[in-house]
C-alpha cells in the first residue's frame, strides 16, 4: 500500500534527501524542512521504496501537504 | 552626530532601535522584505526601502542590497540589531568602505570574536578564565587520556568543526576514554566532515551568566553588571534577569572584572557581552563574546536606568561614553521572557501563521518589546520571536510577581507560543528561589 508522507509543519523545503527508487528504513529523513531558522527533518514512518517526490528544494509547503510517497 | 540611521533588521529590535534614534532626534530608515511589507517596523520608520524577496539571504542577509538602500535613502549610519548581519565582519567592512558608520565594534573585533578558538586564545591571554582543555585537536586516544588526566574527570570530547551540542561525548572515567574517543571521532567525521576532536573539562549543569560591557573610542571600557540567562532550550535563552540570583559578591566582582579586562585587551568599542559558564563552586569560564546588542539588553536597562541604544549611537558618532563606571548603579531587579511562535508541547516546533488576536499587558513595572500586532503574519522565513515581556521590581520577588501577572494577561491566538511554558517557569519553586541551571528545560524541570 502506498503511503503519503506529509509535512508536520509549515516551512520551506531545505533539502530533499530521498530520491525516487531509494529504499528507506523507518526513521530515515526523507526531506529536511526549514522553518524559522530551524532545520526539521521529516522522517519515513516505515521502511519502503520511494515512489514519488512531490516537492523541490526552496518550495514553501503547508502543514499537511504531501512531500513524498512510499510504495 | 549623523542625522539618518538605517536599521538593517526587522521585528522588535528594529522598532527598539528606531525608538532610540527618535530619542536623539535622528531620522530613521527601515528595510524590509516582501513578506514584511505590512510589518510594524516598516510603519515606525520615517522612510522604508524594499530589499527583495522574503528569504533572508535575498533581503536581510544581502550586504549589497542593504548598503545600496543606505545610499539611496541618504543614511549615514547603519545599526545591525542582532542576528542577521550583526556579527558579520564583512558587513561592518562593507559599511566602512561605503562611507557609512557601522553602529557596533570594529570589523577586526567582530572577526576575532567570531572565530571561537581565536576568541578563547585572546581571552585566555588577557587573563580571562576559559574551560580547561586541549588548546589544539587531539591526535589519538593516548594523548586524549594524558590531557584528561591533567584537567581531571569528567571530561567531554567535542568536534573541532562542530557546534550546537552535536557529536559530543561525555567521559566519566579514564577507563571509558578509548571507546569514547573512537565514538566522538566517528560522529565528528559523519556530522562535520572532520574527525578532529578536543578534550574539555565537563561542567555539570552549569549556569549561564553574562556581563554587559561597553567601550568607546577613547579606550574607556565599563561594565553594566551581569545577567543570568540559564533557562534555555536548544542553547537559546527563554528567561533572562539581572542581577543574577545566588551569586556571591566575590564571584560577581571577579566576573565583571574579567569581562572588562577581556574587552579592554581587544580594544573593544560599543556594546558587547561576554558570556560565561558558572559551576556550582563559583568557578567561571569564558564561553564566547557577542559583539552586538543582545536580545536581553532591556533587563540591564531596567536595573541601571540607562538607554543602551542611545549610548550605542553616541559612541558610534565618536562621543565619549555617556556614563562612567561609578555612575552605573543597579537598582532593584528585572526579568525578561521571550515569547516565541513555537509549540512547547511539540518540542518547540515552529508555529508560523497569522496572529488573529493579541492582547498585551501594561502597567507599573511592565515593559513590552513587540515586533508584531494583531493581524501580523508570522513567517516561516525568520526567527520565531514575537515579543519580549520585561518586568522590573524593587527586588527580585516583586519583579517575578509582576512578570507572572503580566504573563497571565497575555493573549495570543492564531499561533502556538511559549507562553504556557513561561507561565509554568514563573510559578516554579526552583526559579522563584533562583536555583537555575542550563539543563533545566531539557531535563523536564518544567513539565506538568
Amino acid at each position: 500500500m502506498a503511503e503519503e508522507i506529509k509535512a508536520h509543519i509549515t516551512g520551506v523545503v531545505f533539502q530533499v534527501t530521498a530520491k525516487v527508487g531509494d529504499k528507506v528504513a523507518a526513521g530515515d529523513p526523507v526531506i529536511v524542512l526549514e522553518s524559522m531558522k530551524m532545520e526539521i527533518p521529516v522522517e519515513a514512518p516505515r521502511a519502503g521504496a520511494v515512489k514519488e517526490v512531490r516537492v523541490r528544494e526552496g518550495q514553501t509547503v503547508q502543514e499537511g501537504d504531501t512531500l513524498v510517497v512510499l510504495e | 552626530m549623523f542625522r539618518t540611521v538605517l536599521v538593517a533588521n526587522r521585528g522588535e529590535i528594529a522598532r527598539r532601535v528606531f525608538r532610540g534614534c527618535r530619542a536623539l532626534g535622528l531620522r530613521t530608515v527601515a528595510v524590509y522584505s516582501e513578506a514584511d511589507r505590512d510589518a510594524p517596523h516598516v510603519q515606525d520608520a520615517d522612510h522604508a526601502v524594499l530589499l527583495g524577496p522574503s528569504p533572508a539571504r535575498e533581503s536581510y542577509l544581502s550586504i549589497e542590497r542593504i548598503v545600496a538602500a543606505a545610499r539611496e535613502s541618504g543614511a549615514e549610519a547603519v545599526h545591525p540589531g542582532y542576528g542577521f548581519l550583526s556579527e558579520n565582519w564583512r558587513f561592518a567592512e562593507a559599511c566602512a568602505q561605503a562611507g557609512l558608520t557601522f553602529i557596533g565594534p570594529s570589523a577586526e573585533a567582530i572577526r576575532a570574536m567570531g572565530d571561537k578558538p581565536e576568541a578563547r586564545r585572546r581571552m585566555a591571554a588577557a587573563g580571562v578564565p576559559i574551560v580547561p582543555g586541549s588548546p589544539e585537536p587531539i591526535a589519538d586516544a593516548a594523548s586524549a587520556e594524558r590531557v584528561a588526566g591533567e584537567i581531571g574527570y569528567p571530561v567531554i570530547l567535542k568536534a573541532a568543526a562542530g557546534g550546537g551540542g552535536i557529536g559530543m561525548v561525555k567521559v566519566a572515567t579514564a577507563g571509558e576514554l578509548t571507546a569514547a574517543f573512537a565514538t566522538a571521532t566517528r560522529r565528528a567525521q559523519s556530522a562535520f566532515g572532520s574527525g578532529q576532536v578536543y578534550v574539555e573539562r565537563y561542567l555539570e549543569a552549569p549556569r549561564h551568566v553574562e556581563v554587559q560591557v561597553f567601550g568607546d573610542t577613547n579606550g574607556t571600557v565599563v561594565h553594566l553588571h551581569e545577567r543570568e540567562c540559564s533557562i534555555q532550550r536548544r542553547h537559546q535563552k527563554l528567561v533572562e534577569e539581572s542581577p543574577a540570583p545566588n551569586l556571591d559578591a566575590r564571584t560577581r566582582r571577579a566576573l565583571t572584572e574579567a569581562a572588562v579586562a577581556g574587552a579592554r585587551a581587544i580594544g573593544y568599542v560599543n556594546a558587547g557581552t561576554l558570556e560565561f559558564l558558572v559551576d556550582a563552586q563559583g568557578g567561571f569560564y569564558f564561553l564566547e563574546m557577542n559583539t552586538r546588542l543582545q536580545v536581553e539588553h532591556p533587563v540591564t536597562e531596567e536595573v541601571t536606568g540607562l538607554d543602551l541604544v542611545a549610548a550605542q549611537l553616541r559612541v558610534a558618532a565618536g562621543e565619549p561614553l555617556p556614563f562612567s563606571q561609578e555612575k552605573i548603579e543597579p537598582r532593584g531587579a528585572a526579568v525578561e521572557v521571550r515569547v516565541y511562535a513555537e509549540d512547547p508541547a511539540r518540542n518547540f516546533l515552529p508555529s508560523p501563521g497569522t496572529i488573529t488576536r493579541l492582547a498585551l499587558p501594561g502597567g507599573e513595572g511592565i515593559r513590552l518589546e513587540s515586533g508584531v500586532v494583531e493581524g501580523s503574519v508570522v513567517s516561516v522565513h525568520y526567527d520565531p520571536l514575537l515579543f519580549k515581556l520585561i518586568a522590573r521590581g524593587a527586588d527580585r520577588a516583586q519583579a517575578i510577581e509582576r512578570l507572572a501577572r503580566g504573563l497571565e494577561a497575555c493573549v495570543v491566538e492564531g499561533v502556538k507560543t511559549t507562553l504556557p511554558l513561561l507561565r509554568t517557569i514563573a510559578a516554579h519553586a526552583d526559579f522563584r528561589r533562583g536555583r537555575v541551571h542550563t539543563q533545566m528545560v531539557e531535563q523536564g524541570a518544567f513539565h506538568g
